[in-house]
């Protein structure tokens, strides 16, 4: 009955005394993302950087779902609705913005930045907040199921649309403005893609290491017992839930501005399936688990489309074995390291 | 009325399909407590199956043996390399390497048969129609498919709750360690549920071949569908796929069949035809909203 969790006893026992690695970590990374457009020009292939966009969008969707299903132990397989929420309140407000017309009859359309961002962030949340407060009545492999069945029944909703593209999406000609900025310069939305992930990952560190985190790991390794010690678990999962909703919100939004489209694929319930390979990949429960997982995936997905187009073939029996023969996934590797940076 | 006859008649048979593929997931969840989300994969062998050797050789008769064992022996394989490690992991392992199952055997169908649909013809002796009340006539094979359906359920409650087999299969539900510890090996009773719900799944998809198109993403679509209908009946029980699978069957038929005619009263036709097919394919999941918000459980939880 009584599982005792590596990770998070790790976490519990090396959160006093801080080490240097995380700080001396962070500018290491900072100093080679900020390198990295001029290295991927030096080397010829700008277009490196738009796969760098791709894969810190999908580390921020996947860290938020990595928040519920890693330190909550909620297994949602229909996260990719909250991307597309995202994406589609982006292309929403683009929509109406361009024609004129308010959305709903009062809600006027924009193109910025500032504002869309946050209306994706706070929609994704409420649509997060209905679902998951149904969701969260049932656990285990009901949840799964609902989770997976919700996402799905709003994948049709954006289908229904034909307001909105309907099956074929709908086209956001520019992306988002944001003081002078150019965004239509990929290496301006690189810098911009990766601060945001750097304020949301320093965000989420502290998240998870907060009383917060700390009750909501201790709901993962055994519910019934922190609601005898008088934690209303119910709540703390939904407000999880609710704030992965958002982090997969912000993801779908920065998505959206980033392939100026949106399409009911964002919220097709295979893209919930890749969130959650990514974090199986980069290992459940870990901070960068999710950023490891996304440059995998994403990279793979690259590397193998451009050999055939069948790539899935091979992405399936992998990912098989990754289960069956591996459970801390990538991070598990380095466990040693990692050990040492937590 | 003749109309609403003939759509409840659609939406019952409907929920016989997903009848057959709830109860074998159902089965195979209740007793392993394994998470197959390659359910659907086995489905869409037992069509493809189907509709190759009935290309072929042109007899239906020679096409239902060779879907329903193209999927029990892709049920069996898929057993014996993958499911059986998952038996003892956690649920998310269990999704994760069945997903991958699912990437593995589309694309591999993909790369065989191409993206194009196969379409099925009707078998020629069940192609006609019969008059099932004088002046309504509705299709013989829709009819074979229900009679077809209603004996499988009837055959599964016989043997759940008459033989040794069910015997056994009950106890492992409820009391895995103890059946275990009687010396019965568990293991091959584990291979012959997982045998027994891949036959099922292929036997409702080798029947959906001749009224859908035959093609890959034909086995997440009705995969997706069973979740709810589980979900609604209870998890684990076969009595509750049963009930749960008519609910969904007729809501989504008689949604899709007569909600577009009834917004068109209140507004112009392609806006309602549009709304009426968002709407009537929300209908089933918000159903599922109402039981979970009534009973969480489902609605025959807990009683086998």
């Amino acid at each position: 009955m009584l599982k005792v969790d590596e990770t998070f006893a790790t976490q519990v026992g090396a959160s006093p005394q801080r080490s240097w690695w995380p700080l001396a970590g962070t500018i290491i990374f900072i100093l080679c993302a900020a390198a990295f457009p001029a290295f991927a020009k030096a080397i010829g292939d700008p277009s490196l950087i738009g796969l760098a966009v791709r894969i810190t969008i999908y580390a921020i969707a996947a860290a938020s779902l990595n928040l519920i299903l890693g330190y909550g132990g909620m297994i949602s397989f229909g996260h990719a609705a909250y991307f597309g929420i995202g994406g589609y309140v982006v292309g929403i407000l683009y929509h109406h913005f361009v024609d004129g017309s308010p959305f709903l009859g009062f809600i006027p359309g924009t193109n910025e930045f500032l504002i869309t961002i946050p209306a994706a962030i706070v929609v994704s949340g409420l649509f997060a907040f209905v679902l998951g407060a149904l969701s969260l009545r049932t656990s285990g492999v009901p949840f799964i199921m609902i989770t997976l069945a919700f996402a799905q029944m709003l994948f049709f909703l954006f289908i229904s649309l034909k307001a909105y593209g309907g099956d074929d999406g709908l086209i956001v000609r520019r992306r988002n403005v944001l003081f002078d900025l150019d965004m239509r310069d990929d290496t301006t939305f690189y810098f911009l893609t990766v601060a945001i992930a750097v304020i949301y990952f320093v965000g989420f560190a502290r998240l998870v290491r907060s009383p917060f985190g700390m009750v909501l790991g201790g709901i993962r390794q055994s519910e019934r017992r922190m609601a005898a010690i008088g934690v209303s678990t119910y709540r703390y999962k939904l407000t999880a839930f609710v704030i992965a909703g958002m982090g997969a919100g912000l993801a779908g939004a920065l998505m959206a501005n980033y392939s100026k489209f949106v399409s009911p694929d964002m919220l097709h319930w295979t893209k919930s399936g890749d969130l959650m390979i990514m974090i199986i990949i980069g290992g459940t429960g870990t901070l960068l688990g999710p950023v490891f997982g996304a440059a995998v995936l994403i990279g793979l997905e690259t590397f193998l489309t451009s050999w055939t187009e069948h790539w899935k073939f091979i992405l399936g029996p992998i990912l098989i074995v990754i289960v069956l023969f591996s459970s801390g996934g990538l991070t598990s590797l380095f466990s040693g390291w990692s050990r040492k940076r937590e | 009325m003749t109309l609403a006859l003939e759509q409840i008649l659609n939406g019952f048979q409907f929920g016989i399909m997903l009848f057959l593929m709830a109860a074998g997931l159902t089965l195979i969840f209740g007793i392993m407590n394994v998470i197959n989300l390659a359910h659907g994969s086995l489905y869409m062998i037992g069509a493809y199956g189907a509709a190759l050797v009935a290309a072929q050789t042109g007899s239906f008769l020679l096409a239902v043996p060779a879907g329903l064992v193209a999927a029990a022996l892709a049920g069996l394989i898929i057993e014996f390399l993958v499911i059986r490690k998952l038996y003892d992991r956690d649920h998310l392992q269990q999704v994760l390497a069945t997903f991958g199952l699912i990437l593995f055997i589309n694309e591999g169908t993909t790369m065989l048969f191409g993206r194009t649909p196969l379409f099925v013809g009707m078998p020629s002796f069940l192609s006609g129609s019969v008059e099932i009340i004088p002046g309504i006539p509705y299709p013989t094979y829709r009819i074979a498919i229900m009679v077809v359906g209603l004996l499988v359920a009837l055959g599964l409650y016989l043997l759940v709750n008459k033989t040794r087999i069910g015997a056994l299969v009950r106890a492992g539900s409820t009391h895995r360690e103890m059946v275990r510890a009687l010396g019965v090996d568990i293991r091959l009773l584990y291979t012959v549920v997982f045998g027994l719900g891949a036959l099922l799944a292929g036997l409702a998809g080798l029947m959906a071949g001749p009224l859908l198109a035959v093609q890959v993403g034909m086995g997440e679509q009705i995969l997706i569908l069973t979740f709810v209908v589980v979900v609604i009946g209870g998890l684990g029980s076969i009595r509750g796929a049963f009930y749960g699978a008519l609910i969904v069957g007729l809501t989504d038929t008689l949604l899709r069949a007569f909600l577009p005619g009834l917004l068109k009263t209140v507004m112009n036709a392609s806006e309602a035809d549009a709304l009426g097919a968002g709407l009537s394919s929300m209908g089933i999941y918000l159903v599922m909203a109402l039981v979970l918000l009534i009973r969480p459980q489902g609605l025959f939880h807990a009683q086998g």
